[in-house]
């Protein structure tokens, strides 16, 4: 087991090694700038990916309870002069009360009403922030949202420093990840993607279970877009439309579904792909929709469950092999 | 009294569009168990196709039609045959997710051939008809007839015809339609063509009063999923209450409650509806 584990956590080293450096061997500001944002995606990525692929549900609200978290942040910063790490904590906050209640009603749905319950909630959440111009400016959006201030003598007002938080955020929230997922909780998640009724069976509380799945990948969108909204600096109704919550299953499919590294993987991949095919922008859905399709059809464990599955098949060839031998030399 | 009628009018010719999209999107679900996410593309392409026989190629109105039907049939037939056929024993998760890659792909070809603008379809019967102090124009009445004539042609097909009773016996039963002869994979790609028409033609009818761009199917398509949620998933007879319920109801939420919010009506109505009875409305057993 220790054995196994040696070059994971030397990879790991690795690759915050590769993070940190980053910011030193990037031409310019703008690969700063579009790397930041890719981690906030695959933070708001990773939240998702608790409910799809741990626990089998498919949120298309995903991207509503990111911007209900923007919102907050952009709200409560400009129109109410709250500081900026305050309403960051409350953005959490918000946008898991509000998976609460949705959840409290979505999740007694099961499959294909569940998926099409959430995408009327993330629809209601995008025509409300887009109407409702009192709290939310509607379609001209929140402008002006102060950056994150500094926390004791570390500031951050310049992009290498904000890529530094929000790459530290990232961190922290895949170790919160693995944390979970690694709990016995975690465990629960996976029995019911694996099979509800097994699950029940034995002793998961499928209600109280999938709901704590869900409020908690709402956390993750709300604190992504809290995040967001102090990146970005400005917000409008857009963030919380469909697309990007299907930017995000993208991101989540590629990567490898349900696997704790996934998401980020293929938040990372996909977003410097777009940038390398900037000349389609608009149309990189003609190359990412059907790339969309034939990964579920013929790679459905995206590319670290690949890796996975291989290393596994290895790995019992191994063992197989010395019973094999013993089995024909008892023979 | 002429403003009530207006209202009425109204949540008829939305109930229509909306019944004839749901139609399509029950059938395939009642046969192959997936949302198709995608139907919402269909309409969407079904508008262009008709906006292009009409504008580039000069084709008159019914005819523009018939060419679109034929053509977003073609191309379900084809999502058929090469998404979802091929994803009939994977999780539902895949099918959904590969519904929405079909999705993306068909709204960014449009986009690309056509650009992000709004188009517009002009009517082929501009006119006001005026009966009893009552106007209404006929383009609406049109629809309406329309919708309902295709209604109870597919109606008469689904229940006098052998062709429309397997399409039945599949949605009742799989393994019993296969036992009696029924060719699963004729059922499924008939399904679709229908459901690509159907589609098809609600774009062409509502066009002329309403704008044609690529994300024209968004709206429709939940508002379409929310009418056969109330409706009983697979149920016919469901899609057109529910379609009437939801016309019926974002006409007269619009005009007595409030223009910005009447999108989110249907919606608003789901939820509720979904909070107290989580099966349906019309439905009954577990699912």
């Amino acid at each position: 087991m220790s054995n196994a584990r040696l070059p994971t956590r030397a990879l790991l080293a690795a690759l915050l090694l590769l993070a940190a450096l980053f910011p030193l061997a990037a031409p310019n500001g703008y690969y700063i700038y579009v790397m930041s944002l890719a981690f906030i995606m695959a933070i708001s990525a990773t939240g998702l990916n608790l409910i799809l692929g741990y626990t089998g549900q498919l949120n298309l609200a995903h991207a509503g309870f990111m911007a209900v978290g923007a919102y907050t942040v952009g709200i409560l910063t400009v129109d109410h002069g709250v500081p900026f790490w305050i309403a960051f904590a409350l953005s959490g906050v918000s946008a898991a009360v509000l998976g609460f209640f949705a959840g409290l009603v979505s999740l007694r749905l099961k499959t294909h009403y569940f998926v099409i319950f959430t995408l009327c909630v993330g629809f209601i959440l995008y025509l409300v922030i887009e109407k409702f111009e009192g709290l939310t400016h509607g379609t001209v959006g929140v402008i002006g949202i102060p950056a994150p201030p500094a926390i004791g003598p570390v500031s951050f007002e310049t992009p290498v420093a904000q890529y530094y938080l929000v790459l530290a955020f990232l961190c922290l929230a895949l170790w919160v990840m693995h944390r979970i997922v690694r709990s016995l909780l975690g465990r629960a998640f996976v029995a019911i993607r694996n099979s509800e009724d097994l699950a029940e069976a034995l002793g998961v509380n499928l209600m109280r279970t999938k709901l704590l799945a869900f409020v908690l990948s709402t956390v993750y969108a709300g604190l992504a877009g809290g995040l967001y909204a102090g990146f970005v600096r400005f917000l409008g109704p857009s963030i919380a439309l469909e697309s990007n919550t299907f930017d995000l299953v993208t991101y989540i499919l590629v990567g490898g579904i349900g696997t704790l590294f996934g998401p980020v993987l293929g938040a990372l991949v996909l977003t410097w792909v777009t940038q390398s095919l900037q000349f389609l922008q608009d149309f990189r859905m003609i190359v990412f929709g059907p790339m969309l399709i034939l990964l579920v059809m013929f790679f459905p464990q995206g590319l670290i469950g690949f890796v996975q599955e291989r290393r596994a098949k290895r790995n019992t060839r191994e063992k197989a092999a010395p019973a094999h031998r013993e089995a024909r030399a008892n023979a | 009294m002429n403003i009530f009628f207006q209202q009425l009018l109204n949540g008829l010719t939305l109930g229509s569009v909306y019944s004839l999209v749901a139609l399509g999107l029950t059938l395939v679900y009642g046969i192959l168990h997936i949302p198709n996410f995608a139907h919402g593309a269909l309409y969407m392409v079904g508008a262009y196709m008709a906006f292009f026989a009409t504008g580039s190629l000069g084709a008159n109105y019914w005819v523009a039609m018939a060419a679109s039907a034929a053509a977003v049939a073609l191309l379900a037939v084809l999502s058929e045959r090469l998404v979802f056929h091929r994803l009939r024993h994977a999780p539902p998760l895949h099918d959904m997710i590969a519904a929405i890659g079909l999705l993306l792909f068909l709204e960014a070809v449009i986009q690309a051939v056509w650009g992000a603008d709004f188009r517009r379809l002009p009517s082929p019967y501009p006119q006001i008809v005026r009966a009893f102090d009552l106007t209404a124009p006929a383009q609406r009445l049109m629809i309406i007839a329309a919708a309902f004539g295709l209604m109870a042609g597919l109606h008469l097909f689904l229940k006098r015809t052998i062709l429309g009773s397997t399409i039945v016996a599949m949605a009742q039963n799989r393994e019993g339609a296969a036992l009696v002869g029924i060719d699963a994979t004729r059922v499924s790609m008939l399904t679709f063509a229908i459901s690509g028409a159907l589609a098809a033609v609600a774009a062409t009818l509502f066009a002329p009063i309403n704008l044609i761009y690529p994300a024209m199917g968004h709206l429709v398509i939940m508002k379409a999923f929310v009418i056969i949620i109330l409706g009983g998933m697979g149920s016919i007879p469901g899609a057109i209450v529910g379609a009437m319920v939801i016309g019926f109801a974002e006409s007269f939420g619009a005009f007595y409650v409030s223009t910005d919010y009447k999108d989110i009506i249907a919606f608003a109505l789901l939820v509720l509806i979904l909070s107290v009875r989580p099966q349906g409305l019309f439905t009954r057993g577990v699912r």
